[in-house]
């Protein structure tokens, strides 16, 4: 059987967007990890884009235009900005063991396709495996959620969830209905403006974006 | 006509939420802030009277729908919400007369408290499983700088770990509300009614068993983390103990039983379309082991406010539990125990807050004979302790003993494990709240007179409902817990 241009195309997508949060994983410099969140959102948009066309769902084309605007360029420059004013643009992070953070991640990869196995099976051609990798991605930006130790980092680490998120809803299900997106998009610009309000405090309480000073509650 | 009602309802704290954006910096925004939600009390009022009376609705186009259930939630949140603003009115007065907030602090506070109230409103009352998401991320961002409102390093570290824990668990709800919406497509088509949870009711049985399972995991793992369920609670207890008192006050009666009304509606789908017993068994497991945990927890806990916090993960576990059995009388139990915990643990939260502003630490240690300075404050945390310990006459008592007098029957194996954790709560509890109300004094008078209407007007509902239920509410309740199944 032949299997139709968009599809794989979308598939081709769906792996480079599993190997962009592979690279998050494994990067250090946040200037760069800011431009890599930059280049999922832009894969996103496009694989959204093709969903679109090749299944001819109008409003799919509305939540490719908005994912652009907002994951590949409101956010970015958000961010670009925040690291500039805080001085942190060219930090560099610790990360200590980073292969074996990878094989962490490869595990989370194996553990994801495994349970998205039995759906996999319901969806139809041109969802086939993807759910694996939406949730793949969500788990390894979970990972990188625990690993890292700076304020901001973890903050690319949610939004990077949040497009794996975008990713399962658009390639599994076609879209979620438009006022269910625009209010998760809504809430996601509203976080990193929060986001932002957060880091200038923490700074100013702690002298440091470094959440290792943030670890002092506890029961006794 | 219901449209109206509904509309009054959530553009009251919207509109408060604007006006109080604006002028909260004036010396009458704590007035205006009672004033906008005694109005959404109000129309809360009439909603429900019309929804009692004539059962469960659809409003605009079907996107919002109510039932005795949610309607219920509804008023207990428009009330609760209210008789907070009236105790934040001084409570705030005085936090600035200390000088730990200033007025820009201040206007923060009340515009977030109204947007806050409108978040759950629209959790509670919308059709849509996808705007229940949108809201309940809402609830949490309106209230994440509340948290750190003070600006205290501790204050700052539990709104972080606030934010970053209820952002991940909740993005995890998300996952869930995708592959909800994956498999009621292939039933219900394409577009807007595929998420409506009417439609979606209607058609459980159709759906396919193996995603709803998987869905429904990631829905309790995402909304148990609001809920605060063990292990997914270290949040909570941060989080209450560092914000300003009122706010305390409404996460723990109000935030976590929206979080857990939307679990009870994935619920009724689950079970539905598998038939079987799944989403309720993992629920009671969930259920037990935050009450366990949580209760063996109370001992080690040396701050007033992070005490109760710990009290709150228990009782949400039991009320977890009550919903997991299903079944009319512990559905009924946990709506009761929904009611008189919130309020309760509310009135408890304003009188703690007015004994921590009299002594100036919340460390247990140091807060010591209260009835000596102030013998309102020491009964009201005396008697609202003995409450939430579930002492009869109050209504604690009555929920507590419908559950576990239901478990009994049910799941004989549960009850030794929740009596052993309402006895170790409450020699934890009472051990420490005995010798802070009673003994010799530390504390100070206050700069405002403290506000303790509310206090005793929630203590002598509760004491109320363990007494007697009027049959109104007996009927009112009943349908819900019909409605459930």
């Amino acid at each position: 059987m032949q299997i139709p241009y968009t599809l794989q195309f979308i598939n081709l997508l769906a792996a480079l967007l599993l190997l962009i949060a592979f690279a998050m994983l494994a990067q250090r410099r946040i200037l760069s990890l800011i431009n890599l969140f930059a280049w999922q959102g832009a894969l996103l948009a496009l694989s959204t884009f093709i969903v679109a066309y090749s299944t001819n769902q109008h409003h799919l084309y509305y939540s490719a235009g908005l994912t652009l605007l907002l994951k590949v360029l409101l956010l970015p420059y958000l961010l670009h900005r925040l690291i500039n004013r805080l001085n942190v643009r060219w930090d560099v992070e610790t990360l200590i063991n980073i292969p074996t953070t990878m094989l962490v991640g490869i595990a989370l990869v194996i553990f994801s396709f495994n349970l998205a196995a039995p759906i996999s099976q319901l969806a139809e051609g041109i969802t086939r495996g993807l759910i694996g990798i939406a949730l793949a991605s969500v788990l390894l930006s979970l990972l990188m959620m625990l690993t890292r130790r700076k304020a901001v980092s973890q903050v690319v680490a949610f939004l990077a969830l949040e497009n794996g998120l975008f990713f399962a809803a658009t390639s599994a299900t076609q879209g979620m209905p438009l006022v269910v997106e625009l209010g998760i998009a809504l809430d996601v610009l509203v976080a990193t403006f929060i986001f932002g309000i957060f880091f200038f405090q923490i700074r100013e309480t702690f002298d440091s974006l470094d959440i290792t000073h943030m670890e002092k509650l506890k029961d006794d | 006509m219901i449209d109206l009602q509904l509309l009054a309802l959530l553009l009251i704290p919207l509109l408060g939420g604007g006006l109080l954006a604006v002028f909260g910096s004036r010396s009458w925004a704590a007035e205006l802030n009672s004033l906008m939600s005694f109005l959404t009390f109000a129309a809360s009022v009439v909603l429900t009277a019309r929804v009692v009376e004539s059962g469960p609705q659809v409003a605009f186009h079907e996107q919002f729908f109510i039932d005795q259930f949610n309607v219920f939630l509804v008023a207990l949140t428009a009330f609760v919400a209210f008789t907070t603003s009236l105790f934040s009115r001084p409570y705030m007065r005085i936090e600035q007369h200390h000088g730990k907030l200033t007025t820009g602090m201040l206007h923060l506070y009340y515009s977030m408290y109204q947007l806050f109230t409108f978040a759950m409103l629209v959790a509670l009352t919308t059709n849509n499983m996808g705007i229940v998401w949108v809201a309940m991320e809402a609830a949490t961002l309106t209230t994440v700088l509340l948290v750190s409102l003070y600006r205290t390093p501790a204050s700052l570290e539990a709104a972080w770990k606030y934010f970053i824990l209820c952002g991940v668990g909740i993005a995890l709800a998300l996952f869930g509300t995708i592959l909800l919406y994956f498999a009621a497509e292939r039933v219900l088509g394409q577009g807007g009614t595929a998420l409506l949870w009417t439609h979606l009711n209607e058609v459980k049985g159709d759906l396919e068993p193996t995603v709803l399972k998987l869905a429904f995991i990631f829905l309790l793992v995402g909304y148990g983390t609001k809920i605060g369920l063990v292990p997914l609670h270290s949040w909570l207890p941060d989080a209450h103990a560092e914000g300003p008192t009122p706010v305390s006050a409404v996460l723990s009666g109000l935030l976590l039983n929206v979080a857990l009304c939307a679990v009870v509606r994935s619920k009724v789908l689950v079970d539905g379309s598998l038939g079987t017993h799944f989403a309720g068994n993992l629920m009671m497991g969930f259920g037990l082991l935050s009450v366990l945990v949580a209760s063996f927890s109370l001992f080690r806990q040396k701050d007033i406010k992070r005490m109760f916090a710990y009290s709150s993960i228990e009782h949400m576990g039991l009320i977890t539990f009550a919903f997991g059995m299903g079944g009319p009388v512990a559905t009924f139990a946990g709506m009761l125990h929904m009611t008189v915990h919130s309020l309760t643990k509310s009135a408890i939260f304003f009188a703690v807050g007015h004994a921590v502003q009299k002594v100036g630490t919340q460390q247990m240690e140091s807060i010591r004979g209260l009835l000596q300075v102030s013998p309102t404050v020491g009964w009201g945390l005396a008697l609202g302790t003995f409450a939430i310990l579930g002492m009869p006459p109050f209504g604690v008592f009555a929920s507590e003993f419908l559950i576990i007098t239901t478990a009994m029957h049910e799941y004989p194996w549960a009850t030794p494990i929740l009596l052993v954790s309402l006895g170790v709560a409450f020699a934890a509890i009472f051990g420490k709240i005995q010798p802070i109300v009673f003994g010799e004094t530390t504390a100070k008078p206050l700069p405002h007179s403290p506000a303790l209407v509310p206090v005793f007007a929630h203590l002598l509902l509760v004491l109320m409902l363990g007494l007697y239920m009027p049959p109104y509410l007996a009927d009112w309740y009943r349908q819900a817990a019909a409605l459930l199944g």
